[in-house]
């Protein structure tokens, strides 16, 4: 090769380089514009009318100023806390019997298609199912029918994360546990999902997330209320349902309160994940992976 | 202390392949004992057969008999039991990554349900001591994670916590393999002081390893054993055809 062509082809890379490294920022730049542009017009739009108000009161009728969507902040909280309790449990045991009792079983394969379908069910659909099984016979609607359709939301995307993550862990660990006389459900619980629990939490706060912000599920079931509450027996009040009235009502002064809880429900699921990830993260060892 | 091994028509297979083939012999107690031969002659099966690993694949089958001192491992005692009399270190170091190089040791006891610490405390140091890790490692028990290590750290990190549960067989596949000369020259060392206290199996590619460690080396070949002896007669004088061509570089 001259030196020509070696000068000519070395430019060409340099240049070729330059133009993927550019196309790379170009698509991180799509990737995280819209986020930022929805949380910007949010910050915008809700700061103004948020106040200690919004935090402390519960909403106001029609025409009267004011008024927060405090029992809105306690009902989203009660709500998860039902989903999570149910969600969490249920997708990591799935999780891991998929991933390490059941491979390769009848029964494993169709626990997993059961779960991608569960994934792809409309939302309405579960708040559908749940008010013909928990609220007609109940005849009333309740907090706890809110939260088992948003945890029945949630074990799908917690079991096949729990899963995919366990499948990673290295076989040599497990047989590292087995070689040391450790029964096989001990090294499971302790040493595979020990190892695969970063990716099992952030599974599990995914699907947290998600159903956060779900308001379809709770229409037929949590219902909503203009009242404190905190019954799991009565219908309670969610961040997404007080948006979803307020913002279509016909009152400038909801819609402003609407933006405020959309802000305040964004925030909130940023911090809950952010604690968890925290929390979870203390005690881990220099130079563990 | 160490106990001697008694092999008796052991035969194993993965699914249709017959593996190991009518395997018989006699592992002194108290010695390090070498086995080597071409990859994939069935010398990791072997020992995997030992402990019961060979059985954690839901392909394999065993027949035969395998006594470990006085204890028939394939009818008195159930696998558990069994891998905790008879240690094993892989050929990768596998240390866990999520636990501290404390837990890393105590991990075989505590997941088999001790918690007294003071005891905890003692047997981790004798282990780390024994495994000539100690001083390396002694300030940063609990802080550093077990992966942190070096790979010569980690694998005498991975013997320790085989030391740790107080084997009296340690099953060592390979054990150097994919460490660097000085590393190697310390797991050696390491074998010749356990053997006064274990009764050492070690599977190697490495022959030279073979004839510094160990005092017996058996030679196996497509799933055969064919020769077993004292090492100075398998690499001095053979008495098969074959073990000769082995180790004189004709094949493998």
């Amino acid at each position: 090769m001259s030196v020509e062509t070696f000068k000519f082809r070395s430019r060409l890379r340099a240049l070729t380089d330059g133009a993927v490294t550019a196309l790379a920022i170009l698509a991180t730049v799509l990737v995280v514009a819209p986020l930022v542009a929805i949380f910007g017009y949010l910050v915008f739009k809700g700061t103004n009318s948020l106040s200690m108000a919004f935090f402390t009161h519960v909403p106001k009728p029609p025409g009267e100023v004011g008024g927060g969507m405090a029992n809105a902040i306690l009902g989203s909280g009660i709500l998860l806390a039902v989903a999570s309790a149910i969600g969490v449990p249920i997708g990591i045991g799935g999780g891991i019997y998929l991933a390490e009792f059941g491979r390769g079983t009848k029964l494993a394969n169709a626990v997993r298609f059961t779960a991608d379908v569960l994934n792809g069910v409309p939302s309405i659909v579960m708040g559908l199912a749940i008010y013909s099984l928990i609220v007609v016979p109940q005849k009333h609607f309740s907090a706890l029918s809110g939260g088992v359709a948003l945890g029945i939301m949630m074990i799908p995307t917690v079991c096949r994360t729990s899963e995919e993550m366990l499948l990673m862990v290295p076989h040599a660990v497990r047989e590292a546990a087995l070689g040391l006389g450790v029964p096989n459900w001990r090294s499971v619980l302790s040493i595979t999902v020990k190892t695969a629990s970063p990716g099992i939490i952030t599974g599990c706060m995914l699907a947290f997330a998600r159903v956060a912000g779900e308001t379809a599920p709770l229409i037929f079931t949590a219902l909503g209320n203009q009242f404190w509450s905190s019954s799991l027996n009565q219908p309670i009040a969610a961040l997404p349902l007080q948006i979803y009235v307020y913002a279509i009502s016909p009152y400038d002064d909801w819609h402003r309160l609407a933006w405020a809880g959309a802000l305040v429900l964004i925030v909130l699921i940023v911090l809950a994940v952010s604690l968890v990830r925290f929390v979870t993260s203390r005690g881990v060892l220099k130079g563990a992976s | 202390m160490g106990v001697g091994i008694e092999v008796i028509d052991l035969n194993a297979w993965y699914g249709t392949n017959h593996t190991l083939q009518d395997i018989n012999l006699h592992i002194p107690a108290n010695h390090a004992t070498a086995l080597i031969g071409p990859s994939g002659c069935g010398k990791s099966t072997f020992v995997r057969c030992l402990n019961r690993m060979h059985e954690t694949n839901p392909i394999a089958r065993v027949t035969g008999t395998v006594r470990i001192g006085d204890l028939d491992i394939y009818n008195d005692a159930k696998p558990v039991e069994i891998r905790r009399r008879v240690g094993m270190v892989f050929q990768r170091p596998n240390p866990f990554p999520t636990m501290s190089i404390y837990d890393n040791v105590a991990s075989g006891l505590k997941l088999n349900g001790y918690t007294n610490k003071r005891v905890l405390d003692g047997i981790v140091e004798r282990s780390l001591i024994n495994s000539a890790l100690w001083d390396e490692v002694k300030d940063d028990l609990k802080k550093k994670s077990g992966a942190s290590l070096s790979g010569g750290q980690q694998q005498r990190l991975c013997i320790a916590r085989a030391l740790a549960v107080d084997p009296e067989v340690l099953l060592m596949d390979e054990p150097a393999s994919a460490l660097d000369p000085i590393s190697t020259a310390k797991i050696e060392d390491l074998i010749f002081q356990l053997k006064s206290q274990y009764t050492i199996v070690i599977v190697t590619h490495n022959m030279q390893q073979a004839a510094r460690v160990a005092e017996k080396t058996g030679f196996f070949l497509n799933g055969r054993m064919v020769e077993f002896d004292s090492t100075h007669k398998i690499f001095t004088n053979p008495s098969d055809k074959r073990t000769e061509d082995y180790i004189t570089g004709r094949f493998g």
